[in-house]
């Protein structure tokens, strides 16, 4: 059974307390009302913090120490979501005004009409049960907020802000999460002689449970990748371990490089990612080879094969997540590859950064209003012309 | 044969159907973050424990995201643990890229048509 309405009643004549009790007895005895009593307005705030469950309450003008007009401004104070109603001589249109100026929620007049009174009651609490549900579900809201703040927040931490560079290279690299959290990530690491390591992934599904699988995955990521394996290595390393407790299913796209400036090789291992874009200094541009890796998390102790190649001087090598191939304009078509190669086609990109900087500009002036629906990562490593 | 809607919504459908022990669920829309779990339930509350293969029929799947992904090796290992078979048929060029790139097609079959599938479960 619901809780009884539980109202308080403010009155200085002790007549009512007795008459409302006999009048409501039905509703008493079935369990929908219940009364408690107060005899002015100073009783009435002191039953309030008592009882602390008061719904109602229901309350005379006309009283010693503190009347119900200045009642109704305390009770706020002591109880924000309670309502109230008045009860008023006939025809005192000013007070009733008054009481409504001051949040009184109906009013009733004297004398008490009980079946009036039951109907004002019901109609207040309905109001109160749709007010309160109201209520829950905006602390539902503000909590599945919360939640994806945090997702939002870890993914935010683990993005390195600070990048190497040498004279052989330049590198540069940005991330834009969508709204709703999705799980991208990238990290640039500082390797034994010189050396880095470029990481562009994607975490399958969102929310809190996504964003701790990618802290764990950047976190063996980096792990294996300063224990200086080679991409292959790293990969398989991460995927085994990622193995062991994954019950979720949950996975991650991994497209794992390092650099080497002394020889200006670059060495690539893939778990599932897109392939990145190479960009010669004469504008021509093709998609790196693929190892044909499986994205990780998802079988335990397969190999990742390898591939490398020897950048040129002027040469670019941009790693995307599919959050800019995928990117959709109000037509439903995706960006695509085809775009972004387009863009640097009258110029092949000479700084990372403007190079990074052309391609979310590209994204965003093709998906023009149409939300964002992932994350969109780019990581652009340059090779220095000279 | 019987042959039911399991799930309908403004951006997913998915027709399921029940023969011999081989459920196929078609499904027409997108799958992406925001309907990959009602994606799950829809397969979990129609899949039965008697189903000896399940085949997931990717015709008129215009985009999956990897939370979609995600459900089907979900799906994959359920299916696994209830020594069924399952496998994917008819998907387009770029969904096929998707399973291509993410390797998923190294762990789940894809076949070309309902017919190849069918046929491979039986052989």
């Amino acid at each position: 059974m619901t809780k009884p309405c539980k109202i308080l009643v403010v009155d200085d004549e002790p007549d009512l307390e007795p008459l409302m009790l006999q009048r409501m007895r039905r509703r008493i005895r079935s369990g929908e009302y219940d009364f408690v009593f107060a005899g002015n307005g100073v009783e009435a705030l002191e039953r309030l913090r008592e009882e602390g469950d008061i719904d109602l309450v229901l309350s005379d003008i006309n009283m010693p120490r503190m009347d119900g007009l200045t009642l109704l401004e305390q009770i706020p104070d002591v109880d924000p979501n309670v309502r109230c109603v008045i009860i008023s001589a006939y025809g005192d249109m000013q007070n009733i005004r008054t009481a409504m100026n001051r949040g009184a929620f109906d009013f009733v007049t004297k004398p008490v009409d009980f079946d009036d009174l039951r109907i004002t009651i019901d109609r207040t609490m309905r109001n109160l049960a749709e007010w309160r549900e109201a209520l829950s579900s905006r602390d539902k809201l503000v909590a599945l907020q919360n939640e994806l703040d945090v997702a939002s927040k870890i993914q935010q931490s683990i993005l390195p802000t600070q990048y190497p560079k040498s004279g052989n290279y330049k590198i540069a690299a940005n991330m834009e999460p969508a709204r709703n959290v999705g799980g991208d990530f990238f990290d640039i690491l500082r390797l034994e002689y010189d050396r880095i390591g470029i990481a562009v992934a994607d975490v399958s599904d969102k929310g809190v449970p996504a964003a701790l699988f990618m802290m764990s995955s950047r976190t063996l990521l980096k792990g294996a990748g300063i224990g200086s394996g080679t991409p292959g290595e790293v990969l398989r390393e991460v995927n085994d371990l990622l193995n062991e407790e994954n019950d979720a299913a949950m996975f991650v796209t991994i497209f794992y490089a390092m650099y080497d400036p002394e020889t200006s090789e670059l060495t690539y291992a893939n778990g599932g990612h897109n392939s990145p874009l190479i960009i010669h200094a004469d504008g021509s541009s093709e998609l790196l080879p693929l190892t044909g890796g499986i994205a990780l998390g998802i079988v335990p102790g397969i190999e990742y094969g390898e591939s490398s190649l020897k950048l040129s001087p002027g040469d670019t090598v941009i790693f995307y997540s599919d959050g800019v191939t995928e990117a959709m304009n109000a037509d439903g078509e995706e960006f695509g590859v085809e775009r972004m190669r387009e863009i640097f086609e009258p110029s092949p990109p000479t700084d990372p950064e403007a190079a990074t900087a052309a391609i979310f500009e590209a994204v965003h002036a093709f998906a023009g209003d149409t939300d964002q629906s992932d994350d969109i990562t780019c990581v652009t490593l340059h090779r220095n012309a000279t | 044969m019987t042959s039911w809607t399991a799930a309908q919504t403004d951006n997913l459908t998915i027709q399921a159907k029940r023969e011999e022990g081989t459920l196929t669920a078609a499904t027409e829309g997108r799958i992406d973050g925001a309907n990959a779990r009602l994606f799950l339930e829809a397969l979990e509350n129609a899949i039965e424990e008697t189903d000896t293969a399940v085949l997931l029929d990717l015709s008129d799947l215009a985009y999956i995201s990897s939370a979609g992904l995600r459900v089907i090796l979900q799906t994959a290992k359920a299916l696994r643990a209830q020594n069924a078979q399952f496998a994917l048929c008819s998907a387009k060029g770029p969904i096929r890229e998707v399973f291509e790139i993410s390797g998923i097609d190294q762990i789940v079959s894809i076949h070309d048509s309902e017919d190849a599938a069918i046929a491979s479960f039986k052989g």
